[in-house]
Formats: structure tokens, sequence, C-alpha cells
């Protein structure tokens, strides 16, 4: 049952978040020198540093400073930023809502594009259409996203002044951003959704439905698009990942904030604390969303909530 | 009456001719068999015969298929949907794969009744269930609310017989019903195959490679091979004394009677691919009475009322 | 007896020596696959010969002529150090092929060994390498990278080790799959039945078989690389200056991106081509190989 499923995913999710924690904790005891200097400024008084070595353990053992860690955490302290001097918890909350904004809109804008594109492109008879549909996908699929965003800006902001170049005010500094992501979106879902149907298409069952008397557009909506859905929902589920990480790539090249920004510049800055608050967020974003997607998947497949697949 | 009446039907795919020459006709109340080896047509003449040739990108090329007096090679595929699944049924080969399976039974058997006898949902559910019921499958209220997967082959062959049957159809066309089956069921669903006929007046055309079968269930035989229809005739006449050497070489090969020791029977050589039909009769290469003539013109196939033969040189066996 | 000798050559063996002659040529036959194919060829050489080729110095300063446009003799124009754009392009082709190609071979080498153990010994180890190769399948490969950069530090190294490891979960999961399949095969059952050794059975006959489709993968691996290269490089986290990348260039250039743009256009121009033309012969490859549903499976 859905429910069962549903909870059985999220069980298995707490061994991945683990690993995954443990992997961003280490950061800072991997790079060279004394962790304490990759968390607080340089030049600090030596109480300042006493009194954060105490706040993150740095005197007791591994194990116990990764559950300190852990710990302050889930009550919502993420330690403190290097370079700005505030909590990272609020540098986080401050940003979430745009890259939310961003990857929503760019994940509907996909979507639903891709889905027609690839439709029209699987059913269509015509040469011409089929042929730019696939010089779009195989565009959208290979361009670097930064080079993209640089040059819809060059485009559109510089020559053209509809939209401006960076910032995060109003709808308008939204449209080039989501169009950036959503150019790679689209390819991916269209491709996959053209796949997916052109394989739906020669199953047997579909000789059936002809010979029942069935529309080729009964069939169609019917019975080929659930079939065809469940890849294209498999593949957005596994590449939500992707599009959260085209998301990082277009806020730092429009400057807008968010947790994609926020992290490339701590990481350049060294600012630890907040490269990991970031980095655990952004995984946890994923993760989120590939288990949304899982749960969808078994939704629309009776087969995968029995576990037969 | 006459249901359906094949004539001289030729089928392409692009520039390859896989059936051509096939005449055969089907009564109300009568089985007709359709025989051969895998690749000789049979299933492409079934496909012919529904009109979904152009869904693997093939097309008729000669002959006529007059179905109740209409010729459908003629039909607007509008009309053409109407008969599909409304006064002709078609029952595939591989249960397994023959159903949605992201949608339940119940669903997809009422289709057909919503489609083609204009009944509300609710109004088809009754009657699928009353369908499933004749056809002996259990608890059939509880089986319109499961998914395909957990069906036996069996109990899914007994569903798509169903969905043929929703809509009260004049004509069957059952393309191997039974090959992806156990061999108990097989016997089970043919004789549900025979039952329906003998109860509806229904044709059915019942293409098979089990000589068994035919034997058992057919009233007549229809003969092919390589693309071609080679012997049309009633079952007794073709088993008993068949004129082609062919259907003559089919026939000797059934194992009856044999002793430990002895050789089975076989015919030298093998089918020829669709790429590659010999010229002339395309049994040729390998049979035992050919001449000169047989590799240059292929044999006419003319239908009498003793039957049909498309031999140069029919005669009993040897 | 050679097995040049032996007539009966094993499945493996032979698909092992198609895979190395006449199937790849067959890439080759389309339009599509030749121009795909000799721009590849022709960017490696170009990467070969970058010093006899290009025309200039890439670190050459010539402030005097910063932000000049496409001329003689300065064929891109300059950046904002009068550096000579062409030559920094050519010489950025050696940067991001070697940095990607190095990378890729890295992980195809442990993604194959990990996958075809885990494929073929199965049971706990297998589950528990999957899993960890499934954790990182969902995440982006920017994301990854990050990571590693976060713990390595910027530069061409950890760029290395970045790209090797965001794609490594591909090759594991790709080779376990044809493992799986290929150990279900009944000339595996055969070998075994006849007293093979796991080490005899997985090199000489499951890897061969499993080969084609991981290698075309490689290449299309190499292929993001490069856009993983140049990103990293366009965040400032990849090859540091003066090394020459053609992320680092576009970055830098962002500044002058008014000013100059063909400082921005060229590079970009070249990474995506090559990556359509890495993807169009990879297509071409599949095809030629006829691998598509040994794909479809990971």
């Amino acid at each position: 049952m859905l429910l069962r499923y549903t909870f059985h995913r999220l069980l298995m999710l707490i061994p991945v978040s683990i690993s995954i924690s443990i992997v961003i904790f280490m950061i800072v005891h991997l790079l060279p020198g004394d962790p304490i200097d990759n968390l607080i400024r340089i030049g600090s008084s030596p109480e300042d540093r006493a009194r954060l070595v105490t706040k993150y353990g740095l005197d007791r053992s591994l194990i116990s400073q990764y559950f300190l860690w852990i710990t302050s955490m889930l009550r919502g302290d993420f330690g403190d930023a290097i370079v700005l001097r505030r909590p990272v918890a609020d540098l986080i909350a401050q940003n979430l809502p745009y890259s939310l904004t961003l990857g929503g809109l760019a994940f509907l804008f996909s979507s639903i594009f891709g889905m027609i594109l690839g439709t029209i492109s699987a059913m269509t008879r015509n040469r011409l259409v089929e042929g730019f549909v696939r010089g779009f996908i195989l565009l959208g699929s290979t361009v670097p996203g930064f080079w993209l965003a640089l040059l819809l800006i060059l485009f559109f902001s510089v020559q053209l002044g509809w939209f401006p170049v960076s910032g995060a005010r109003g709808w308008e500094s939204l449209v080039l951003p989501v169009a950036t992501i959503g150019f790679g979106g689209i390819a991916l879902v269209a491709r996959v959704t053209r796949v997916a149907l052109l394989d739906a298409q020669r199953e047997d069952f579909v000789t059936l439905l002809h010979a029942k008397g069935l529309s080729r557009g009964t069939i169609l909506c019917r019975h080929l698009f659930p079939h065809a859905l469940l890849p294209v929902v498999t593949i957005l589920a596994l590449r939500i990942g992707w599009i959260l990480g085209g998301a990082v790539t277009v806020e730092f090249v429009f400057g807008r904030p968010g947790l994609g920004s926020l992290l490339i510049r701590a990481l350049g800055q060294r600012d630890y604390p907040v490269v990991q608050g970031s980095l655990l967020m952004l995984a946890l974003a994923v993760m989120l969303g590939t288990l949304i997607g899982d749960v969808a998947q078994a939704a629309m497949d009776p087969r995968i909530r029995e576990g037969k697949s | 009456m006459t249901m359906l009446n094949v004539r001289d039907l030729g089928v392409a795919f692009g520039g390859v001719q896989p059936l051509s020459g096939v005449s055969f006709a089907v009564e109300r109340g009568e089985t007709l068999g359709i025989v051969g080896e895998s690749g000789s047509g049979k299933s492409l003449t079934a496909m012919s015969v529904m009109g979904l040739l152009p869904l693997s990108g093939g097309r008729i090329t000669s002959g006529s298929v007059e179905f109740d007096g209409q010729d459908l090679t003629k039909l607007s595929e509008k009309a053409y949907r109407n008969l599909r699944g409304g006064r002709i049924g078609l029952i595939t080969q591989n249960p397994m794969t023959s159903l949605d399976p992201l949608q339940k039974i119940g669903p997809q058997v009422d289709a057909v009744a919503v489609l083609h006898l204009a009944m509300t949902p609710a109004q088809a559910r009754v009657r699928t269930i009353d369908i499933l019921g004749t056809l002996r499958i259990p608890d059939p209220a509880l089986i319109c609310d499961r998914y395909p997967h957990q069906m036996s082959g069996g109990m899914k062959q007994r569903i798509v017989i169903a969905m043929a049957l929703a809509a009260d159809p004049d004509l069957l066309i059952a393309d191997e019903p039974t090959t992806a089956l156990d061999v108990t069921v097989q016997a089970q669903i043919i004789r549900l195959l025979d039952d329906l006929v003998k109860e509806r007046e229904l044709a059915l055309i019942l293409i098979t490679h089990d000589m068994s079968v035919v034997a058992q269930t057919c009233d007549k035989v229809l003969v092919m091979y390589a693309g071609r229809a080679v012997e049309h005739g009633s079952v007794g006449a073709i088993f008993d004394a068949p004129q082609h050497p062919y259907t003559q070489a089919l026939i000797g090969c059934i194992p009856r009677g044999l002793s430990a020791g002895e050789q089975l029977t076989c015919i030298s050589g093998t089918v020829p691919s669709v790429m590659n039909y010999p010229k002339g009769c395309p049994f040729h290469p390998r049979c035992t009475r050919a001449h000169d003539i047989c590799a240059v013109t292929p044999p006419e196939f003319a239908i009498s009322a003793a039957g049909a033969v498309a031999c140069h040189f029919p005669g009993d066996a040897p | 007896m050679t097995m040049s000798d032996n007539p009966r050559r094993s499945l493996a063996a032979r698909s092992f020596h198609a895979f190395g002659r006449m199937n790849v040529s067959r890439a080759f036959r389309s339009v599509v696959g030749k121009i795909a194919g000799g721009f590849i060829i022709l960017l490696v050489l170009i990467a070969v010969f970058a010093p006899w080729i290009a025309p200039f110095d890439f670190a050459a300063q010539n402030l005097a002529n910063n932000n000049a446009p496409p001329a003689w003799p300065h064929l891109l124009g300059t950046d904002e150090f009068g550096r000579d754009v062409l030559s920094r392009v050519i010489y950025g082709a050696r940067t991001s092929l070697s940095v990607s190609a190095t990378a890729i071979a890295l992980s195809v080498s442990v993604g194959m060994t990990l996958g075809a153990a885990a494929g073929y010994f199965g049971g706990m180890f297998e589950r528990a390498v999957m899993t960890v190769v499934d954790l990182t399948w969902s995440f982006p490969d920017i994301l990854i990278a990050l990571i590693f950069v976060a713990i390595l530090g910027p530069g061409l190294t950890s760029t290395m080790f970045a790209i090797a490891i965001a794609y490594l979960a591909q090759f594991t999961r790709l080779t376990r799959a044809q493992i799986v399949r290929l150990k279900r095969e009944t000339f595996i059952e055969a070998t075994i039945n006849l007293g093979a050794k796991p080490s005899h059975i997985l090199l000489r006959h499951l890897m061969p078989n499993a080969i084609a489709p991981v290698i075309v993968v490689g290449m299309l691996a190499i292929g993001d690389g490069i856009v993983l290269e140049a990103t990293l490089g366009f965040f400032g986290l990849g090859a540091q200056p003066p090394t020459p990348s053609w992320g680092a260039m576009m970055s830098s250039g962002t500044a002058q991106l008014f000013l100059s743009p063909w400082v921005i256009i060229f590079p970009g121009i070249v990474v995506a081509v090559t990556v359509i033309a890495v993807n169009l012969f990879g297509d071409e490859l599949i095809r030629a190989l006829d691998i598509r549903d040994r794909l479809r499976e990971a």
C-alpha cells in the first residue's frame, strides 16, 4: 500500500542522511590545519577562540563533536558565519525562499513544457518538427548553463534591456534565470517523454487497444500517457538534484540571493560554517525531492507499490 | 452465411511482400483453422483483416477482405474502428503482455461495451461481470478490481477473450491463443472457444501451429507457407487426403504409432526468410515433386466447394 | 593455441576484438559521425600540438591592447590583460581535455572494478556498494564537485577528483548491470562448471562483454566533465591563474561583459560545440555498436 511504501522510503532516507551529514561534517576536519582556524576569523582573540572551541566541542572526540553538531542543528543552531558574523541559520533562512521560488518555478516550467514538447515530437509525423525538437533537445542537454545565462543576459538585458541583469526584484528578474534552467530542464524532460511514448507505443497491449476500436486520441491519453509518465517521473525524481544544481549556477551568475550563491561565495571565502550549513540544506533538498519522486512513482504504478516492478 | 470472404490478399511492408495470394472464407458457426510454421504469415493475415497493418508500417496491396458483404479494404478508419472490437473481435497471442498493466481489469473490459454498445460504465460493468462469469472466471466482481499482474496466464487470456466478446461480435479471430500457456490450460481455453462458437453462432478464425488442435476443433483448414495459402479444405479432407506436398509433409510429421528406434519424419530444408522468398512456388526447394515450372510460375489458388490447392502437381501422397 | 588459431573463439574474445576493430569505424559512416568524430579528433590534435599552433603565449600580457575586439593579429580579440583569446582558447583545450579525460579514466577504472565486483559477488557487498552509489546517483554533479572542492580547496587537482567522483556512480551502476546480465548467460554457467576461477571469469569473459557500453558512456562523460570543469572554473574554484581554462576565461570576462563580450562568447562556443560533438558522436557509436538496450538498464 502507498502509505507503507512511503514509510519504508522515509526509513531508508535516515541512513542516507546520516552518511551525507557525516561527509559534510568531516569537511572541516579533512582540511589541512587546525579545525578551529576554519571556523573563526583570522585574528580573533584567544578568548573568542576558547569560547568557540568549547562551543563546537573541538576539545572532545570526533564522535562527540559530530553529535554536538547534529544536536545543535536540530535546535536550529548552525554555527556562525565567519565573514558576515551572523548565525548561519539566519543566512539560510534568508536565502532559502529565493532558492525555493527559483527551483520550484524552474521545475514546473521544465516539466510542463518538456512534456508538451516531448509528446509533440513523439506523436508528430512531420519530419521538420521532429528534427527541430531533437535539435533543441541536443542543445539543451549540452550547452553549459552558465554560458547560456551569460548569453541571455547579453542579449536580453544588455542589448534589448527587457530584463534586469541581476538581482531579485519582482517577477522580471525571475524570467531569465528560470529560462536558463528551463532550457536544460525542458530538454531533459522532452527527451525522456519522447522516448517513453515511443516505447509505450510498441508495447503488446497497444495492439489490443487498437483492436478494441479505441481512437488514437483515447489510446494516447488514457493508456500511453500514464505509461510514459512513469519514466518521466522517475527521471524527474532523480534529476531534481540536477535542476537544483542548475539553480546553484544560475543564482551565482545572475547575482540572485539563494542557497547556491551563498554556498559558492562561502567556498571562495573559505567560510566553512556557511559551506557546511548550505551544503547540508541542499543535500536535504535533493533527498526530499527524490523521496517525493519515488512516492509519486509508486502512486502511479501499482506494481511498484507491491514491490514487484 | 458467409461472414468473411478474403480473396487474393496481398500485403507489403516497404519493399517486401510478406503475403500474397491468400484466399479463404468463414461461415457463421464455423471454425476455420489457419496453420503454418512461424513466419508463414498467419498473424499478418489476422492483422490485415483487423485493418491494423499500418500500426507496424504495412499496407494491403491487392485483393479484398469482405466482411458481411462489405469490403474492408475500402473502409474509412472511423468506420473500421466501429467494427473493431464491435463486430470483429481479436484475441492476441501473449496474454502476459496483452493487458495494460496500469489499469484495473474491470475498466479494460468495460471500455468495449461503453464504446460499442453505448452503455454507461455502470451498465458495462454488469455486462463485464456477466461475461467473466460465462468464461468461468471465479469471483468476477472481485477480479474487476484487480490488476493484470495479479493474475495467472490462463486467467489473463480469458479476460482477453472477454474483451473480444463484450460487444457480441460476429467474427472472432484468435491468434495463437494458447501458445503461451501451459498444456492443461490450453485444453480449457480451446474448449471454451469451441463452446462459444456453438452457443453464439460465431465465425471463428483460429490461428495455430498445432495440428492436433486443428483436428479437434476446426471445421475447415487453411494451410499457409511462406506468406502464401497453399491448401484449403474441410478438416476431414485435409487430414485424410491432403493434396499439397507441404500439407502432406506436415501431416506426415505428426508422430503416430511410432515404435522405439524409428526415425521421426521431417521436412528437409528450412523456411525461407521473408526477404528471400523463392521464385515461383515458395515450397519448391523443399518439395519432392518439384519440376521446372515450379521454380518459375507461382501456382494458382482457386477455391471451389471441395477445397483449393496451390500446386502444379497436386495429388494424393505417394 | 592462440586466439586467432582457435576457430571456436569464445563470445567474449570475439566481441572484444570486434569492438577494437570494425565496429567503431562504423560510427564514422554517417555524415553526422564524420563531422562530429572529425571535430573531436581535430580538437585532440589542437590540444596536443597547442604550443606549435597558438599564435601567442597564453600568458603574455599587453595592457596597452586590452579588450580589443577580434581583428588581425588577435583573431578572437584580447582579454582585460591584453592576452590573446585565441591562444588561451587553444591552450584551454589542453587543460579542459586533459583534466576531464584523466578524471574520467580514473572514474571508469574505479567504477568498473567496483561495479564488476559488486555484480559478480553479489550479496551484502553488492548491496553496500550499490547503496553508496545510489546515494550519489541522485546528486547533481555540480554539488558533488562542490563538496570535493570544499574539502580539497580550489585548483585543478581537486577539479579532477571532483569530476572523477561525480561520475563514478554512473560507471559502477552500468558495469554492475552488465555483469549481472552476463552472469545469467548460459556460457558463464558453463565456464563456472568447468571449474574456472572468479578472476578468470571476470577478466576473460565478463569484462570484455561489459566494456562497450562503459567506453561509450565514458566518452559522453568526458563531455560532461568538460562542462563541469568549465563551471567550476567559472566559479573561480577550478584552474587558478595563469593556467588557461575555458571556464576561468569566461569568469574573468564577466566583468567585461558589456565591453568585450567576445571573451565570453568564444570560449563558450568552443565548449558547447565540443560537448555537442561528443554527444553526437557518442550517439553514432551507440548505434554502430548496437548497445542501446544495454544502456537502458542502468
